[in-house]
């Protein structure tokens, strides 16, 4: 993508005045994102009293107290676990059944193309963890209630449509041609795409892969329905929200969001090269 | 290999999957809700619009959406601008701005209860600014107001960032030829930004504005981290209804009015948002 600069016509004054609101504007809104998660990430380093306590302080005092009671709290360890175990699941069988579409549709032209590509843009018009509601009797009935790859499954109904148009974008974005040309010289397709395309497509597909670990690990409805035993990290704590105490809420809240800067932070080329062409 | 069977071969697995965790459990969904004991019936839907929390659901969700959704829109292009603009830092800021995309709708509600709960930074803040002496209870079951505000801005904090990244994007595929010929002919900034910005943002702005209306009608771990059940809202009454109350023909015909709402709202923004073939670039 390609930024909108600006020809420099106006008259310096004015231009630099331009500029200074521009970066005003730009530390405010920086400062709107960060701040709130700054505080939390002070109140889960800090120790629990100081967390009920009032009034407190901006800083943290870098107690370990509230994150060493979330660590030691029955079921967190099993439950970050499980987040950790549902989100990979997740990530595989999205990236397993995405590519292979999302290479599909941007090499060929057949009949039923463009049904896939509805049946693809439906999903986003549907809130698809309510799916869950009746696949719980489903799964009651097939074992797979309560496991880690039953969750699987559905948030993967919700990474894999991500997973195609990122992949679409990805194998669009590298020239047939290279394929051709080794085609030319010997190569069967398969080879042709294991030597010359896939080591191309190869970080486009991590991040979509990391995208996809993103979608499970941070998903609510889904895991609190279809898991009892089994809690990911965020099903366990909606399920012990009403009783459990603040600071338990806090770390657990951190223990989320931080995984998520850095996800963010590994993705954040492809997060616009891939809505660039989705959108269309 | 046969070229002609291939293309099929690939989409198999996705298309199969589809069907059998999207097609089916909506059919599910929809069958469910409308028989009770094996019967066709309509009242798993009396049930759901005769309990007494339904219309404060469902307006609760209508308002929250209809706040919440424009804000984000002028946020989101506020922001988009801005970091078009920049030259210097330009990566930091769209990674900044693009965090919340990364974080789960509970954490956000979370976030916000540091912010907002009795001994929360707020209330710290207040009393340092001497404006009050004693902790305000801003999330109690006697505060729906405060309960609601705090939503409102736990929900735009966290949800801005989608609609953003999707206007960069877009705005990234405008020809950056269009604004030089205006700024030559002399168009203020604010009128390139109405008059080529905005109607060559329309594909954009669409994908936005659906996909973040839908997200809107699932909003749900956020006001149960903020208002517990004192913020009734359609997501949250779907989760009672399947699990307080043990009641899955019900929680049911929630989970169709929910998916009602989105389609209809999709095929309406999709209508008026509608973008010609040939003026696309």
């Amino acid at each position: 993508m390609s930024a909108v600069a600006e020809i420099p016509i106006a008259a310096p004054a004015a231009r630099k005045a331009g500029n200074w609101l521009l970066v005003a504007t730009v530390i405010l809104l920086s400062a709107w994102v960060l701040l709130p998660i700054y505080l939390l990430i002070v109140n889960a380093l800090s120790s629990p009293e100081e967390v009920t306590a009032f009034p407190k302080r901006f800083f943290p005092s870098f107690d370990f107290g509230s994150l060493s009671f979330f660590i030691n709290f029955a079921g967190v360890g099993r439950a970050l676990w499980n987040s950790v175990l549902v989100a990979t699941l997740t990530m595989i069988l999205s990236i397993g059944f995405g590519a292979p579409a999302g290479y599909a549709l941007s090499r060929f032209d057949f009949p039923g193309k463009g049904t896939f590509r509805f049946l693809v843009l439906m999903t986003r018009a549907f809130p698809l963890p309510l799916l869950a509601l009746p696949l719980a009797v489903m799964f009651i009935r097939t074992g797979l209630d309560d496991t880690a790859i039953g969750l699987a499954l559905v948030h993967t109904t919700l990474a894999l449509p991500f997973a195609v148009l990122i992949t679409f974008s990805l194998f669009s974005g590298i020239p047939v041609e290279l394929e051709e040309a080794a085609w030319t010289l010997g190569c069967t397709r398969l080879q042709a795409f294991r030597k010359v395309i896939l080591p191309l497509a190869l970080p486009g597909i991590a991040a979509s892969a990391v995208f996809a670990f993103t979608i499970s690990w941070n998903e609510v409805f889904a895991a609190a329905v279809l898991t009892i035993e089994n809690r990911t990290l965020t099903a366990f704590l909606l399920q012990s929200l009403g009783e459990s105490p603040l600071y338990l809420k806090f770390a657990g809240g951190a223990a989320l969001v931080i995984p998520a800067l850095i996800f963010i932070f590994a993705v954040r080329k492809y997060l616009f090269a891939m809505w660039g062409i989705a959108n269309r | 290999m046969h070229g002609k069977a291939l293309p099929y071969l690939l989409l198999m697995p996705a298309t199969l999957f589809l069907c059998v965790f999207f097609l089916y459990p909506f059919a599910l969904v929809a069958f469910e809700a409308f028989t009770r004991d094996g019967g066709f019936t309509l009242d798993n839907f009396r049930t759901m619009t005769g309990n007494w929390r339904f219309p404060v659901a469902f307006w609760n969700t209508i308002l929250l959406a209809t706040i919440v959704v424009p804000i984000q829109l002028v946020m989101a292009l506020l922001m988009a601008t801005v970091v078009s603009r920049l030259e210097a830092g330009r990566g930091a800021a769209l990674y900044i701005f693009a965090i919340p995309l990364g974080i789960s709708d509970l954490a956000a509600g979370l976030i916000w209860l540091a912010i907002f709960d009795q001994s929360g930074f707020l209330n710290t803040l207040l009393s340092n600014l001497g404006l009050v002496d004693r902790p305000v209870m801003f999330l109690g079951y006697q505060s729906k107001l405060t309960i609601f505000v705090a939503v409102v801005l736990a929900e735009i904090w966290r949800a801005t960032a989608i609609m953003m990244v999707i206007l960069v994007a877009g705005m990234g595929l405008i020809p950056r030829e269009y604004h030089e010929a205006a700024e030559v002919f002399g168009a203020s900034p604010w009128k390139r930004f109405v008059k080529i910005t905005l109607p060559l943002l329309r594909p954009s702005l669409q994908t936005a504005i659906i996909l973040r209306v839908i997200l809107a009608f699932e909003v749900f771990a956020v006001v149960a981290a903020l208002g517990g059940t004192n913020l009734p809202v359609l997501m949250g009454e779907t989760y009672n209804w399947q699990f307080s109350l043990q009641d899955r023909n019900v929680a049911a015909a929630f989970a169709l009015l929910i998916l009602a709402i989105s389609v209809g709202l999709t095929l309406f923004f999709m209508r008026v948002l509608r973008v010609p073939k040939e003026a696309r670039i």
